[in-house]
């Protein structure tokens, strides 16, 4: 191993981290104030703070690795650091999973009579279950959708969106090792643009399911499982999306070499993840 | 250990000291230095956690309401318990493996320094907040108090004031803070270890981090997941745990305990590391059956992550259901008795001498057993209906979290505080903390056990008569109890202020057993260790 003998970078004393903290910390009792009614300027001004940390932080750390500091064991820590983020990102999302299967499984043909403790239908009586729940056990504080989003038509071109922006980002990837870096560029355009068409038909589906199916987040569980599902995937294509203009716009600058480019694979890891996300919410929530 | 100096020469030659100021703590991107501030803010938590304690056990010394109006006292047991855990021990054992692991290892700091910071920094803020939850209760809009205890069930969770908010957010930060922690911990062994620190030749303390980090990534998102699901439901509509909506209250149970769990063995999981550490020294044998302890503990990691439902058996599950979880957690006596006896069999026939780390590891192997039994009597279904929610409950799980983790925690700060300070601890007044500490201890929850068994509920402010004499007794018992922390805190700043110097290696059994480098390096370390890889013999 000829990388053990060189010296690990260690940064100098940083104040993004604490700066990171306070930001985090302002965004989120922002929220806190914004759901209570009080007011949204804190949340509004913890996100300032934070895409100026992610502006300043990400900044230092691509200067660092163009100045050449990053030895490969640098390379290593980063690459495990960010598969182990995935990792997270995964239980993430599983457990929103789960919560359908539970649900689905467990919960609501009890409500609907089956089973053993569920025999009486005692609650609601003459509540049947059927998936997509459109009749709820109680209506009053909710709003009934009238129909549940089909598979076909937008959900079907969504998918093929993505997966398409599966093979752009390889065959930019090949070109970056190919070292054509006009492939690469090209490449990353193409996934980009890509991913913006998939939020731009995401907003247009939500608002179609707002507007004419009453399909809403105060529809019972089915709204709520849909949206809570399609909402942090969309929430996660656009951070996606944003690390992806940032890639391509440091490819355009000639930034990354074959053998030293952790930041275009960590970022094409997370896509592929989103992807992966994408087609268990297509057979999930969309189909089955 | 001669190539273990001469690096530390080298690091001298090259590297000054620390940075000056207060920036030195703030900017960090040391692990020692942010080591340090995991600690003392844990010792911090703990007395403030301790002095909720305190409240609470003084409105129990009587029947009656004397201190507390009911909503305030479920609030103080629900702070107790969120500081305790995610503010005292959690971030306790997060410092130590921030010390240990890469002066253990070899390495010159954790993997990803800037982030450690970050993991740390998120931890005051999230206090903050925490601290907050239970003040805007006395303002008009702070609507109910947050009185559910820190399992946080809905539908009560969903109907509490703004400090629900503020506790869902506090669960977010902190989370954010173990998940970007585990990350840099699992790659720090993984990444960084000296070229020759194979994987069977690291220190216990090491491997029960590194599943202990592993189970912190795989729960914490699904905590996460499910308080988001509760704010949702509080303020945009959803039903996710409302019935009438198709929901279901006991899905977030569900998920809370998928966390909660194997939260358990998160908190004890780096104390067995440090009696793996401990009683090798102190017995000075090698520890008995090294690659089984780590094979039990991983064992343990995953058989902790598929019994989470014993903790309702009362919701209503199917009979197969609780048939499942109950022989699953029994199950998990197995893992940890044979722990147990690893520990015991590395003292048969060693040359024991009992300084106040080792006094802490004995007292740990008996308490922690007392409470792997009384975890078998719950975890048995019929049982646990009669002892569901009593303060049979209670007692087990002080049994299990204070000697299972907080009483290891105090043994790993005697064993390492000459290492970190250079100086030696006050033996005498480190027994006699001890002694203080674990009787008073016994005083205040062994009586608990009782008043559980004859149907004392847990979590309501008032009882019934006829448990007066169980509680006095407790509650005097824990006044005890809390002053002796005050003792350990003087401990504390008395060694880092002065004392016998103490050598590099300041117990004579620190190298049998499994040590890592730890000891190779001089007491205190200086500010930067291993800057070049060390060699390992």
């Amino acid at each position: 191993m000829s990388t053990t003998k060189e010296a690990y970078y260690i940064p100098d004393p940083s104040p993004w981290p604490i700066i990171a903290a306070l930001g985090i910390f302002t965004m989120l009792l922002g929220v806190v104030l914004w759901v209570n009614d009080i007011t949204s300027m804190v949340m509004w001004v913890g996100l300032l703070m934070l895409s100026g940390l992610f502006y300043g932080w990400f900044g230092a750390v691509i200067s660092e690795s163009q100045s050449g500091k990053y030895s490969a064991k640098v390379d290593i820590s980063f690459r495990q650091g960010m598969f182990w983020f995935i990792a997270s990102e995964v239980f993430f999302f599983l457990t929103f999973f789960g919560c359908l299967f539970y649900l689905r499984t467990i919960t609501l043909p009890y409500l609907g009579g089956e089973g053993q403790l569920g025999k009486s239908n005692m609650l609601w009586e003459g509540f049947t279950y059927t998936w997509p729940v459109i009749q709820l056990p109680d209506a009053t504080n909710y709003v009934e959708p009238k129909e549940a989003m089909g598979p076909w038509g937008l959900p079907l071109i969504n998918t093929l969106i993505l997966l398409t922006s599966g093979a752009t980002i390889t065959w930019a990837h090949w070109g970056l090792q190919k070292e054509n870096r006009q492939q690469l560029v090209k490449g990353m355009a193409m996934t980009v643009g890509l991913g913006v068409l998939f939020l731009i038909c995401q907003a247009y589906e939500y608002s179609h399911a707002y507007a004419e199916l009453d399909l809403q987040l105060d529809s019972g569980i089915y709204g709520s499982t849909f949206y809570m599902l399609t909402g942090f995937h969309g929430f996660h294509v656009t951070i996606g999306t944003i690390m992806l203009i940032v890639i391509m716009l440091r490819s355009m600058k000639g930034h990354f070499t074959p053998k030293h480019h952790f930041a275009f694979e960590g970022v094409a890891w997370y896509w592929h993840f989103v992807d992966v996300v994408w087609v268990a919410l297509y057979i999930f929530v969309y189909w089955l | 250990m001669s190539s273990a100096v001469t690096a530390n020469g080298h690091d001298e030659a090259h590297h000054h000291g620390p940075p000056k100021g207060i920036g030195r703590w703030l900017f960090s991107t040391n692990h020692k230095d942010i080591g340090t501030m995991y600690l003392f803010f844990s010792l911090i938590m703990l007395l403030l956690g301790g002095a909720m304690a305190m409240l609470i056990r003084a409105e129990l010394f009587m029947p009656g309401l004397q201190l507390l109006e009911p909503d305030l006292y479920n609030n103080l047991v629900t702070n107790h318990a969120l500081i305790m855990v995610f503010g005292a021990v959690m971030p306790a054992g997060v410092g130590l493996a921030n010390w240990m692991i890469p002066m253990m290892i070899g390495a010159p700091d954790m993997a990803l320094p800037r982030l450690n910071n970050l993991s740390f920094w998120l931890l005051p803020m999230a206090a903050i907040m925490l601290v907050s939850s239970m003040i805007v209760p006395f303002f008009p809009f702070g609507g109910g108090a947050v009185n559910t205890g820190w399992t946080l069930y809905p539908p009560l969770s969903v109907q509490a004031g703004m400090g629900m908010d503020l506790v869902i957010f506090t669960v977010h930060i902190l989370g954010i803070s173990s998940i970007l922690g585990s990350i840099n911990i699992i790659t720090t062994i993984v990444n960084m270890r000296a070229p020759d620190m194979t994987w069977f030749k690291l220190p216990i303390f090491v491997w029960a981090w590194l599943f202990t980090a592993f189970l912190l990534i795989l729960i914490l998102p699904v905590l996460a997941g499910g308080v988001t699901m509760l704010l949702f439901d509080r303020h945009f509509g959803t039903s996710f745990f409302d019935a009438a909506g198709g929901g279901d209250p006991v899905l977030f149970q569900h998920l809370f305990w998928f966390f909660g769990h194997p939260e358990v063995y998160v908190l004890l999981l780096p104390s067995i590391g440090v009696l793996g550490m401990i009683i090798p020294t102190f017995a000075r044998k090698p520890l008995f059956g090294y690659k089984p302890l780590i094979f039990f503990m991983g064992f343990l990691a995953i058989l902790g992550m598929v019994v989470w439902a014993h903790h309702q058996y009362t919701i209503g599950m199917s009979l197969n259901t609780t048939t499942y979880f109950m022989i699953g957690t029994i199950l998990i006596s197995i893992p940890v008795g044979l722990m147990l006896f690893n520990f015991m069999c590395t003292m048969w026939r060693g040359s024991m001498t009992f300084e106040t780390p080792m006094l802490f590891a004995i007292s740990i192997i008996l308490m922690f057993s007392f409470a792997g039994v009384t975890g078998v009597m719950l975890a048995v279904v019929p049982a646990d209906l009669q002892y569901h929610d009593t303060y049979f409950v209670v007692a087990h799980f002080h049994y299990a979290l204070i000697p299972g983790s907080v009483l290891g925690l105090f043994a790993a700060t005697f064993y390492w505080l000459p290492k970190w300070t250079g100086n030696m601890y006050d033996e005498k007044l480190g027994k006699i903390f001890f002694w203080w500490n674990v009787i008073s201890f016994n005083i205040t929850f062994f009586p608990q056990h009782f008043s559980g068994l004859a149907g004392m509920p847990r979590r309501i402010v008032d009882y019934s008569g006829q448990f007066v004499e169980f509680n006095v007794i407790s509650s005097l018992g824990a006044f005890m109890f809390g002053v002796s922390h005050l003792l350990f805190a003087y401990i504390i700043i008395k060694t880092i202020r002065g004392g016998e110097k103490a050598p590099d290696k300041p117990w004579e059994g620190g190298q049998i057993g499994t040590p890592g480098l730890e000891w190779t390096v001089s007491s205190p370390p200086p500010f930067h260790t291993f800057e070049t890889p060390p060699a390992v013999k």
